[in-house]
């Protein structure tokens, strides 16, 4: 843990036009779109589930859990399966394309004015060259589900 | 740290020994007299002692090393097996198993223990006088070597004496006092054997007082005289040692000396005879065996997909390979299955205590008589079913069994009988408590449901007895007219109900009343696959489990009848209502046709049908959960994945039936 204090590598995703970031211990695997079974029932953000490896895993919607605008899905698209606990879900994101090693001082807390929902998922904004990333808070993402 | 890894081990083999301890314990009150079951405790608490010893629980260690002391008193005769000393070894037991608890859910195992622990100790001085004449007899105890070497100078013309050395309490250097006593000893004749050993006397591992046998041809008063020369030795007392006496117990000495020969190769004796009784086993993971299940139905679901596509090749050798494995697979799938099958034995084994325990709470004489503990059943029900059984004895013993006096007026013997049977009877498992005692009075039953409001007055007059009897599982009921601390809180058999439906399986009551009750618990023998009728709503699949499938039929618009703002269909003279999928889990419609398929299903005495567009076909499936992250769905039990890859899910009927 003592690594957190100097560098933190994060897997950077795209969701409309911007760029988010976890940290890459939380991060499984990424996957292509698959089949997802929907549920019925439950939250409008969870998609349904998917057979990952013979595990049924939960499929949340970034952009329906943000309640940003609906996009399609095309050959970009990734499901991004991570840890957090005991609980194993999928995240739907527009790309996922990178790894990289944050310094600690690049990072800084959530700005005050952001005035958006996803604003209570964030937990910093790290400035990377001139690329500005959102780390998000996953803990947060995942509270009330059903 | 590096005792981690040792950690779970030791968890396991504990309760392992515990649980011995415990059925060893109860085997013992029913024949006080049989030291091979004396034994067989101290050797589970010795071992244990051990382990806890070196995994650093104090507590542990001291609490069986009482126990032992104990134990080892009854082997060598000197306390008899009463109830009090049963009771005092139980609440030791009970405190071990505490501890034992707390460590597995990563305490420290830290326990008072000075309650049991004084009893073991009031117990050992218990019996004060034959265990003074005890010790006289033979405060060390000889090995054959030993003993051979006494009788040798015995018939040499010497005089063995045993001599107990006491030291004085402010005696500051022990070892050279002793080894000044050992010198004036070996003067005066030749030292067999000394307790503590020489190397303990050496470093000072002793009180204040030791003993030393001793050949010699000298006076008893002259030896007590010259070691009395030593100076800061307080007292020396010399004894005449008894060999008939130390012969006696030569088998308890055998087995109480650790460092032994004789009792090494019978205790090993003794272990191979065990090893070849019960099978080998290792323990593996639970958690191990999921991930095997769960690489083989991946496995499952390419063979699928192999088999389709050796069909449309329809090339021989591949359609030949394709079966073989096909064959083989299915041989690995029973295999892991039964891996998974645990006796029920694990569960029942912690009854005959807490039977014991309540019937004397309770003032009544019971005994339990246990059949079928080596019915298997899947672990995730092993895990799930000890709480509702216990649940049910509890009730039997409160509810069922009467008090002797009563027993008494009825000609009944005074002990109530209660009996746990489990057997295999088709797909299932049935495990059934039978109590001789009161039964269950349906009047008394009626009268509470309808004071309760749980029937209505019309309702009552048409319930069969089963229905009636099915009552007292009802949520609110409660007929103990005095609440106590076992049962009668009213919130017993409602969740014993619930948790076994909840598995998958149903409870049914018979009773006849004065003469007893049978509750019958059925249940799936695995959770892991189920049977089911995979439907299709529009695109999406759902499966359907066959426990509940009574039959399927078409049915036309104009069959539909409407009551109560419910669609109902007429089934066989039968009012079923109707349940439509779509509609319960959104499903999109798209075109609405006017036949319908639906699916009758049951849950205990209701019917409903459930409408879908069409039948796909029956399938084994593998049952798997959505994961602790959606939590409960409404009518919704679980997933699985079919053929192709996809997730299909369980329709969860029982939550669809009002």
């Amino acid at each position: 843990m003592s690594n957190q204090d100097h560098d933190l590598k994060v897997i950077v995703f795209q969701l409309v036009n911007k760029e988010y970031a976890v940290p890459v211990q939380n991060v499984q695997s990424i996957e292509k779109v698959m089949h997802i079974t929907r549920v019925p029932g439950v939250p409008s953000y969870v998609r349904g589930v998917v057979n990952l490896r013979g595990v049924v895993t939960p499929i949340i919607d970034l952009r329906k859990r943000f309640s940003l605008e609906d996009g399609t899905e095309d050959e970009h698209t990734r499901i991004i399966i991570v840890n957090i606990g005991d609980i194993e879900v999928g995240f739907i994101v527009d790309s996922a394309n990178d790894v990289l090693d944050l310094s600690s001082d690049s990072i800084e807390p959530q700005p005050n004015v952001v005035g958006s929902i996803e604003a209570d998922f964030i937990e910093g904004v790290a400035k990377n060259d001139r690329r500005l990333l959102i780390l998000l808070q996953l803990d947060k993402v995942l509270e009330n589900a059903a | 740290m590096e005792m981690n890894q040792y950690l779970e081990v030791f968890i396991e083999e504990s309760k392992d020994h515990l649980q011995n301890c415990n059925t060893q314990m109860l085997e013992l009150e029913k024949n006080p007299g049989d030291i091979a079951i004396v034994n067989e405790i101290f050797r589970s608490a010795h071992t244990l002692k051990g382990m806890s010893a070196t995994m650093g629980y104090e507590d542990l260690a001291s609490l069986t090393h009482n126990m032992e002391n104990v134990l080892d008193d009854i082997r060598n005769g000197k306390l008899s097996v009463t109830t009090a000393v049963m009771d005092a070894l139980f609440s030791a037991v009970d405190d071990l198993e505490d501890m034992t608890a707390s460590i597995a859910s990563g305490g420290d195992g830290k326990k008072d223990v000075s309650r049991s622990l004084s009893l073991l100790e009031a117990i050992q001085k218990g019996e004060p006088a034959p265990k003074a004449a005890a010790e006289n007899n033979s405060s060390i105890q000889y090995d054959e070597f030993e003993r051979t070497v006494i009788e040798q100078s015995l018939e040499q013309g010497y005089i063995a004496y045993e001599l107990t050395v006491k030291l004085k309490d402010d005696c500051l250097l022990k070892a050279a006092r002793v080894y000044m006593v050992f010198e004036v000893l070996e003067k005066i004749g030749e030292v067999i054997k000394s307790n503590p050993t020489v190397d303990q006397l050496e470093e000072e591992n002793f009180d204040q007082h030791f003993c030393v046998t001793l050949a010699s041809k000298e006076e008893k008063d002259f030896i007590e005289k010259s070691v009395l020369k030593v100076s800061e030795v307080e007292s020396a007392e010399a004894a005449e040692v008894n060999l008939e006496a130390v012969e006696e117990k030569p088998k308890a000495a055998q087995e109480a000396a650790v460092t032994n020969e004789a009792a090494v190769v019978e205790e090993s004796a003794k272990e191979t005879q065990k090893q070849a009784v019960s099978n080998k086993t290792i323990r593996v993971n639970i958690d191990r065996l999921d991930v095997l299940m769960n690489l083989f139905e991946e496995l499952v679901i390419d063979r699928g997909r192999l088999e389709q596509i050796s069909k449309e090749l329809n090339h021989g050798e591949l359609n030949e390979t394709v079966e073989r494995m096909s064959r083989i697979s299915g041989d690995l799938q029973s295999i892991i299955l039964t891996m998974r099958m645990v006796p029920v034995e694990t569960v029942f084994n912690r009854f005959p205590r807490m039977v014991r325990q309540l019937a004397r709470d309770l003032d009544k004489q019971i005994s339990l008589e246990i059949s079928g503990q080596d019915t298997e059943l899947d672990r995730t029900v092993i895990d799930e079913i000890g709480d509702p059984l216990v649940h049910l004895l509890r009730n039997a013993l409160d509810h069922g069994i009467e008090s002797p006096a009563a027993r008494r007026e009825k000609g009944k013997p005074e002990e109530g009988t209660i009996q746990l049977r489990a057997y295999h009877s088709g797909n299932h498992v049935f495990i059934e408590i039978e109590d001789d005692g009161a039964g269950i009075s349906k009047e008394k039953v009626l009268s509470k449901a309808l004071s309760r409001g749980i029937v209505t007055e019309e309702q009552a007059k048409t319930l069969t007895d089963s229905q009636v009897y099915e009552l007292i599982m009802a949520s609110g009921f409660s007929t103990a007219e005095t609440i106590s601390d076992i049962s009668g809180r009213g919130v017993g058999l409602d969740v014993v109900k619930t948790t076994i439906e909840s598995l998958g399986g149903s409870i049914t009551i018979h009773s006849t009343e004065g003469q007893g009750s049978i509750f019958s618990v059925q249940l799936p023998l695995t959770l892991s696959i189920i049977s089911v009728m995979l439907v299709e709503v529009e695109e999406e699949k759902f499966a359907i489990p066959l426990s509940s499938i009574i039959e399927t039929a078409i049915v036309k618009d104009e069959e539909i009848l409407h009551a109560h703002n419910q669609r109902v269909i007429d089934f066989r003279g039968k009012v079923v209502p109707l349940v439509f999928l779509n509609e319960t889990f959104d499903v999109k419609k798209e075109n609405t046709e006017d036949i319908h398929s639906v699916i009758i299903v049951r849950k205990g005495e209701k019917l409903a049908g459930l409408v879908v567009d069409s039948f796909i076909g029956q399938q084994e499936v593998v049952l798997k959960s959505l994961g602790d992250y959606l939590g409960n769905v409404f009518a919704i039990s679980g997933a699985t994945i079919l053929g192709d890859g996809q997730v299909a899910l369980i329709v969860d009927c029982n939550a669809l039936i009002q």
